[in-house]
């Protein structure tokens, strides 16, 4: 590998390289077709993250080593990363519904597929490619100063331009991600107006805690046996759904008397009487 | 290795990632589709560099992955304003613009 990466490509590398070639290219075709498969997005992200480093490997072999640490840190590191952040602000558990909104999409998209991979692969049969010449055949002294060569004196221009196309992808995002805000911000005496106005005047009640669930996410049990949606943050969603709170009458509850009116501990099914 | 693996290679991935644009419901996951499209060009680019032992090919993918990092950061930031207007990452969701 280290031979690989300092890009001496010899004819002793030719088995090496493509016995790494084909387990990278099984792992990245499956890796992709996965990408497309399944539902969640962050199972997505970690089988781009998979292409990504079969590709950067890839580059290795092909006698790119700049663009191969190029695509780990800037792709792998930045970009995916990037697109992780997104899905934790939107919402990790937004999983893609299985159902078809347009009748015939996917045996449409999939034709279309076919045809694109069938008119690609016609194209590169019919092109006469030849035998790989050595890996640094194309490298002046080597790949990083043969690559600074061309981008300081043929392609500085482009380079240039790029320049002005990171500055103003950095302003566009952070005007669209910027909200403004429309209502001044309520004072304290506001506040405390609107909660008198909502006719509760007492805090949100504290979530359930039990003994098997000591979580935030469990709504409180009111004294019915029903639960409060109140004591629950808007922000947590329960992770089960169906996993609902029981209520247990416990051994011994509590039971106002008719005589004394006084609190006193009544014996086991007191709650049904 | 002959370049026509690497290059029929980048075709399999490119029609891949065509075919989440095209079936995927999540704009985030169309977004990684479309960047597993353009790391299949790139792949094509280093390929063919290495077929004409010169390097201008690896400058062009450099020049791909720059402005696709430039393309995710815009297009995510439209996502999330999206987003926080209609409460759905889903594209079918967005269609303000239908006729």
């Amino acid at each position: 590998m280290s031979g690989v990466l300092a890009a001496g490509g010899t004819n002793t590398d030719f088995v090496a390289e493509e016995t790494i070639f084909w387990i990278l290219a099984v792992a990245s075709v499956g890796a992709a077709l996965a990408m497309i498969l399944v539902r969640r997005a962050v199972h997505c992200a970690i089988m781009l993250a998979v292409v990504m480093l079969c590709l950067a490997t890839m580059y290795a072999m092909e006698g790119a080593p700049f663009l191969a640490f190029v695509q780990i840190i800037v792709y792998t590191g930045a970009v995916l990363m990037l697109f992780l952040f997104v899905l934790m602000l939107i919402g990790i558990s937004n999983a893609d519904s299985i159902v078809e909104t347009i009748k015939g999409q996917r045996l449409a998209a999939g034709l279309a597929a076919i045809g694109l991979l069938v008119l690609l692969a016609l194209t590169i049969g019919h092109a006469a490619i030849g035998p790989a010449p050595p890996q640094n055949a194309g490298n002046n002294v080597n790949n990083l100063t043969g690559i600074a060569q061309l981008i300081f004196t043929t392609y500085v221009f482009p380079f240039e331009v790029t320049g002005a196309l990171l500055i103003t992808a950095a302003v566009g995002a952070m005007v669209l991600a910027h909200r403004e805000r429309e209502t001044p911000r309520p004072n304290q005496r506001e506040l405390a107006a609107r909660r008198v106005a909502s006719g509760r005047l007492a805090p949100d009640p504290s979530p359930g805690v039990y003994a098997l669930h000591d979580a935030a996410d469990r709504p409180a049990l009111l004294p019915d046996g029903s639960t409060s949606e109140l004591s629950v943050s808007s922000a947590l969603s329960p992770r089960d759904p169906k996993q609902e709170p029981r209520f247990v009458p416990p051994e011994e509850t509590l039971q106002i008397t008719a005589e004394s009116g006084e609190w006193e501990i009544a014996p086991s099914g007191g709650a049904d009487q | 290795m002959s370049p026509v693996h690497y290059v029929a290679l980048a075709v399999i991935l490119f029609v891949i990632g065509g075919v989440g644009v095209l079936v995927r419901r999540n704009a985030i996951v169309v977004f990684m589709c479309i960047e597993l499209m353009l790391n299949a060009c790139n792949l094509a680019f280093v390929a063919f560099a290495r077929l004409h032992a010169n390097l201008d090919g690896q400058v062009i993918a450099f020049f791909v992955m720059v402005v696709a990092a430039a393309e995710v950061v815009v297009g995510l930031a439209i996502l999330m304003a999206i987003y926080r207007a209609r409460r759905s990452a889903s594209v079918d969701d967005a269609n303000l613009l239908k006729y």
